[in-house]
């Protein structure tokens, strides 16, 4: 049983990409439903943390009637402790663009955008000249598919899809209410497919070696490989592709610095797991596996014993107090009722009930809130809270 | 016909129209869902998260404001997880919100209030965000205080400038706890484009967005001995102020309010109405004058169409807006003004009276006429022509601090002089409503017939659509207007400021032909102005408008030349219609403004 | 004519008109003047005609377009989490030090301006900071005195970035 949840590594997503042109043109010279099931075999999830089948989104959008689509490429890695998109444009950015151009073949679209956050303007040039390669190819293959550079500001919401639109129509990036979803109303209202910058490298993957390769690494309901951004207390921090699947106690083991107290999956919004539950948990999409499961965007920040887990939550609340769009109720002041609330605990302004009565709140945030990010802006706060209450108070 | 869904809510299978959202298949099922951000008049926004409800076999709840339904759902509006829910957010709400109600000018009349009343938040869990925040109260504006201290954020007031007013002067702005409605650099309302109409108060659910009110200094003015204070009431303000002492919208309450003036202590109360027929006159006869100056003088000075000038929030959205085509506007006053040039003027000198003594108000349906009693150039009579400027929901106020049982009060009638009206007078308060009147007048006046309409009633521009057109051709008109004979005369209607950006910018383009329009500023014309009771829909507005044509068909005397009063004053003060001395008093100039 | 007016039309003329050219142009001024003033604001508005209040509405959503005045060079020090945990304070410390400005200031002769901000992407190389568009990971108090020595020599030069 253990067997299975290993932690392997895998290493397609950095591996060379020379042979983009081949695998652009063999693509497109296939019909989109083959595409299509391809993808939807592979049991492609997305990889921006939300994890939503890709081959779905496609196939949506696919079937959306619009003389205009598009395709964009959310480069927009704000979580905090992710850090994988930008390796993956900087080092290997043909697969992305040559995945964008697919998409445009598989749905009917000619016009392809990076949406790239302003934090990584550095990578605008390099990847402007990759752009300008790669729509030389089109041309010459008589693919009429353009893609440009959008630069976000600073503003994590951004991250969120329809915030992103809003972003790139020229507004303040507020997410809108869903339904009408993407597929069908996307950017300037048409139909979209928004894919994360790593979810678009593994379609890559497997345009060129077909969807078994991928399906055969992983586990049930998460298929393939993902990057992983390691950081805080470890000594090789950085970016890991591996099996989707493994326990995050072989990831400690792996990561770990022998102290390794607790792990925050998923970034800020992601849940904090402690020791007692590494053997437990799996890192994958959903479904029990040998205990809980976790989605994730891969940010897995390790925290060893000298760390508050108070300054933890913290440093995380604030986070969101600022970088929600401030549009909904729930989010907008549920950040600031958190992170005032394990102040005034703290403190000793408030007693130790409080924190209850902060867990309710948290659960109503993650019920009521407008969008994906604040559905989950409190999952951090809930799993520190149920797992180190004694640290919010003392 | 499409076919319909079947959903369930709280366990009660209803059948509706694919597309209805939650909200309103509830609201058919007789099932009240609480809301805040949601406003019938405005785009849904679903911010607040009030009206989240639970669909059974989803996680988290929805929002039935934004959430269409779809087959099969069933929904539950009262479930554990929805209340307490609900019941969360409204403390997040109370929490970042200066809740101190009682010192409040919206105490009484506020969703929040009412919302925290009826899931009686009673304790005080949260920590109060409000004090620890640094907010600011905006008073600048003559006509609006802007307190962000009881700003919710629901965006309402935004969506109301924006969509409905296209004037764009409030924002939103920063992100996260910073994020905030407010102007362009966050200055004070009356530096920005505000046209003062005052809409945003009508939709605001709080009192962040309140009028500027001037009751104590009307009661001082009362109070004082030395002062003669008369009144003068605008047409919409009789089919509105029932709606704040416990009548039915759409109720007219005419005579009960000019006796309940009179209770106030007010030495005379007379009748905007009056100087809306006057404004028929001058506006009338200025029209078929510019039109024998274009048609027959072929003079390029003078502008068509000619717009009218009775809205205060539209003539400052065209200073901002279209600076360019100032010369387009009537250079008549509004009533109010007109009104208040002649009360320190004709009304004193016939009374015998200092003006000096004389303290003038008005009430109004109206925010942005604060903003013109204050407007340097109207002080025409010498003195300030109307001192002070109160809204309906104001006099409301008043009638209640002076304990008046309003129901029970007896109808009075309006005091002389200035103090008849017609119908034609009446339905200036509804949009169409000038329009109408002037025809009334201005087709008689040229043909020495009636308006070919039955019953005078001019039906194409009444109505709630937002750009209205209507054209008569005149034939075998008298001597005098000769050179009119076939001319088409086309005309144009346009409430709500976005409607009246359209039609200038048809305009603009060279698209609109026309030689007439009437503008108002807010949605369904006066009656639906900034100054009237809260709340506000389609539904009341149609309610006050039916009320205004019952006021009109009612009257003896529908046609503004036909006023003995104006007939009057012509003979004894003014002359003439467009005469010397109407010109000094009852005619005004504009200000080109900036847009940006 | 004013220098920012032109560069607002050259902008424009560049991205284009509409309201989704609005977020390249807002960062174009930025990228010249380091922040947009009133006057930048209003010269946007007018040349896209959009309401004044929508581009001011719009810009101060995001971090990185300023509306005060700010230095030539923008420190932004990352406050996230694993920053926080590998010394960003010490580094910060050592920038205050050095600059004798405190965070959210610019030093009175508008060289440089000191902010914090969230998450760069750079925890595996954690503290890190941005001067302008330009990365500093792996920081030290040491590493970025010498950092910020290089820039003062830059004050002079035309070009920067």
């Amino acid at each position: 049983m253990t067997t299975s949840y290993q932690l392997k590594r895998v290493d397609f997503i950095f591996k060379n990409e020379n042979d983009w042109e081949d695998v652009l043109s063999k693509s497109i010279s296939k019909p989109p439903q083959e595409l299509i099931n391809e993808l939807i075999s592979s049991e492609l999830k997305g990889r921006g943390g939300a994890g939503f089948p890709t081959g779905l989104k496609w196939k949506l959008s696919s079937e959306a009637v619009d003389d205009t689509k598009y395709v964009i490429c959310n480069a927009d890695e704000g979580e905090p402790g992710t850090f994988k998109d930008r390796e993956i444009l900087s080092r290997v950015p043909f697969k992305v663009l040559t995945a964008m151009a697919v998409c445009g073949h598989v749905i009917g679209s000619k016009e392809g955008y990076i949406y790239l956050r302003g934090e990584y303007f550095f990578l605008q040039p390099e990847l402007n000249k990759a752009i300008s390669e790669f729509e030389y190819y089109c041309k010459e293959i008589n693919l009429d598919f353009k893609i440009r550079i959008f630069m976000g500001s600073g503003a994590y919401i951004c991250g969120e899809e329809t915030a992103l639109f809003e972003s790139m129509e020229g507004k303040r990036g507020e997410p809108r209410n869903k339904p009408p979803y993407p597929s069908s109303y996307g950017y300037m209202g048409k139909p979209t497919v928004i894919n994360n910058v790593e979810t678009l490298a593994h379609t890559f993957t497997i345009f060129k070696y077909g969807a078994k390769r991928f399906y055969d690494l992983g586990v049930q309901y998460s298929r393939g490989s993902k990057l992983f951004s390691v950081s805080g207390d470890t000594p090789k921090p950085g970016i890991y592709e591996l099996e989707l699947g493994m326990s995050l106690a072989d990831f400690v083991d792996e990561f770990g610095d022998g102290d390794t107290k607790a792990v925050q999956v998923g970034g800020a919004s992601g849940f904090l797991v402690p020791r007692k539950r590494f053997n437990e948990t799996a890192i994958g999409f959903q479904g029990k596996l040998t205990g809980i499961s976790l989605p994730t965007g891969g940010s897995m920040m390790l925290f060893n014993s000298s760390r508050s887990m108070f300054n933890v939550i913290d440093n995380y609340l604030e986070f969101f107090r600022e970088e929600s769009c401030g549009q909904c109720t729930p989010c907008r002041v549920g950040c600031q009722q958190l992170l005032s609330g394990i102040k005034a605990v703290k403190r000793g302004e408030k007693n130790a009930q409080y924190l209850d009565k902060l867990m309710r709140l948290a659960e109503t945030m993650q019920y009521t809130a407008k969008c994906g990010l604040g559905q989950s802006v409190a999952n951090s706060f809930s799993s520190i809270v149920e797992n180190f209450r004694e640290e919010m108070i003392y | 016909m499409t076919k319909k869904i079947k959903i369930s809510i709280n366990g009660v299978s209803v059948e509706i129209e694919p597309g209805t959202t939650i909200l309103d298949a509830a609201l058919q099922a007789g099932v009240i869902i609480p809301t805040l951000c949601y406003h019938k008049d405005l785009c849904v926004a679903g911010n607040c998260r009030v009206c989240v409800i639970e669909v059974a076999g989803q996680k988290r709840l929805a929002v039935a404001c934004a959430t269409p339904c779809e087959e099969g759902m069933e929904i539950l509006t009262n479930s554990l997880k929805v209340r307490n829910s609900r019941k969360h957010i409204i403390e997040l709400l109370l929490s970042e919100h200066n809740a101190d109600c009682t010192r409040c000018y919206k105490n009484g009349n506020c969703e929040l209030q009412y919302l925290a009343s009826e899931f009686k938040i009673m304790t005080q869990d949260f920590i109060q965000l409000a004090p620890l925040k640094k907010y600011t109260i905006d008073m600048f504006s003559p006509s609006i205080v802007k307190d962000d201290s009881k700003c919710i954020r629901c965006q309402r007031c935004v969506r109301t400038c924006v969509e409905l007013q296209g004037v764009n002067a409030l924002t939103v702005a920063h992100k996260g706890d910073h994020m905030k409605i407010t102007t362009f650099f966050e200055k004070a309302m009356s530096d920005v484009v505000c046209t003062n109409c005052g809409q945003c108060i009508n939709h605001c659910p709080t009192g962040a967005l309140v009028e500027k009110n001037y009751i104590e200094e009307v009661w001082d003015a009362i109070a004082d001995k030395t002062k003669h204070v008369i009144v003068q009431t605008a047409p919409a303000v009789r089919v509105g102020l029932g709606e704040e002492l416990g009548f039915e919208p759409g109720t007219r309450v005419t005579g009960k309010m000019v006796a309940a003036l009179k209770r106030l202590g007010f030495d005379a109360v007379m009748d905007t109405d009056f100087t809306a027929d006057l404004t028929i006159m001058e506006e009338g006869t200025e029209l078929l004058t510019r039109l024998k100056k274009v048609l027959v003088d072929h003079d390029p000075e003078v502008k068509l169409p000619m717009a009218t000038s009775c809205s205060p929030g539209w003539i400052k959205y065209i200073e901002h807006m279209f600076p360019n085509y100032l010369d387009h506007l009537s250079t008549c006053k509004s009533p109010q003004q007109m009104f208040g040039a002649l009360a320190k003027t004709y009304y004193a000198k016939a009374r015998n009276l200092d003006p000096d003594k004389i303290v003038s108000v008005s009430i109004m349906p109206c925010t942005a006429k604060k903003f013109e009693a204050a407007r340097p150039e109207m002080h025409d009579s010498g003195y300030r022509d109307v001192d002070y400027v109160l809204t309906t929901r104001e006099l409301a106020i008043m009638i209640k601090q002076a304990g008046i049982d309003f129901m029970k009060l007896e109808d009075m009638h309006y005091d002389r002089l200035m103090g008849e009206s017609t119908g034609a007078g009446v339905i200036f308060g509804a949009t169409g409503g000038v329009m109408e009147a002037a025809l009334r007048t201005a087709y008689e006046l040229v043909t020495g017939r009636e308006v070919p309409f039955e019953n005078l009633n001019i039906a194409p521009v009444r109505g709630m659509e937002g750009v209205k057109e209507a054209s008569i051709i005149i034939e075998n008109p008298l001597k005098e207007w000769a050179f009119l004979e076939g001319v088409e005369l086309k005309c144009a209607v346009a409430h709500g400021l976005v409607n009246a950006g359209k039609v200038m910018e048809a305009i603009r383009s060279g698209q609109a032909s026309y030689h007439f329009i009437e503008f108002m500023a807010c949605p369904g014309g006066c009656l639906g102005g900034g100054g009237q009771p809260i709340p506000t829909s389609p539904e009341i507005r149609r309610k006050r408008a039916e009320a205004i044509y019952a006021e009109d068909a009612g009257m003896p005397i529908r046609k503004s030349h036909q006023n003995p009063e104006i007939i009057k004053i012509y003979k004894d003060f003014l002359d003439h219609p467009n005469s010397e001395k109407s010109h000094h008093l009852l005619h005004t100039h504009y200000t080109s403004r900036e847009r940006f | 004519m004013n220098p920012v007016s032109d560069l607002i039309k050259n902008l424009a003329d560049q991205h284009g008109r509409s309201r989704h050219n609005l977020l390249p142009i807002l960062q174009g001024v930025v990228e010249q003047e380091k922040y947009l003033s009133e006057f930048s604001m209003t010269e946007i508005a007018r040349e896209l005609d959009l309401p004044a209040a929508e581009v001011y509405g719009t810009a101060t959503f995001y971090s990185f377009l300023e509306h005060k005045k700010m230095g030539r060079y923008i420190i932004r020090i990352c406050k996230t989490i694993t920053c926080s945990m590998k010394g960003k304070n010490q580094v910060l410390l050592a920038i205050e030090d050095m600059l004798k400005i405190n965070v959210g200031e610019t030093t009175p002769d508008g060289t440089f301006s000191l902010l914090q901000t969230n998450c760069l992407g750079f925890c595996h190389k954690a503290p890190a900071m941005l001067i302008n568009n330009e990365v500093f990971t792996d920081l030290t108090p040491e590493k970025v005195r010498d950092i910020l020595s290089t820039y003062m020599k830059k004050k002079g030069a035309s070009h920067d970035n």
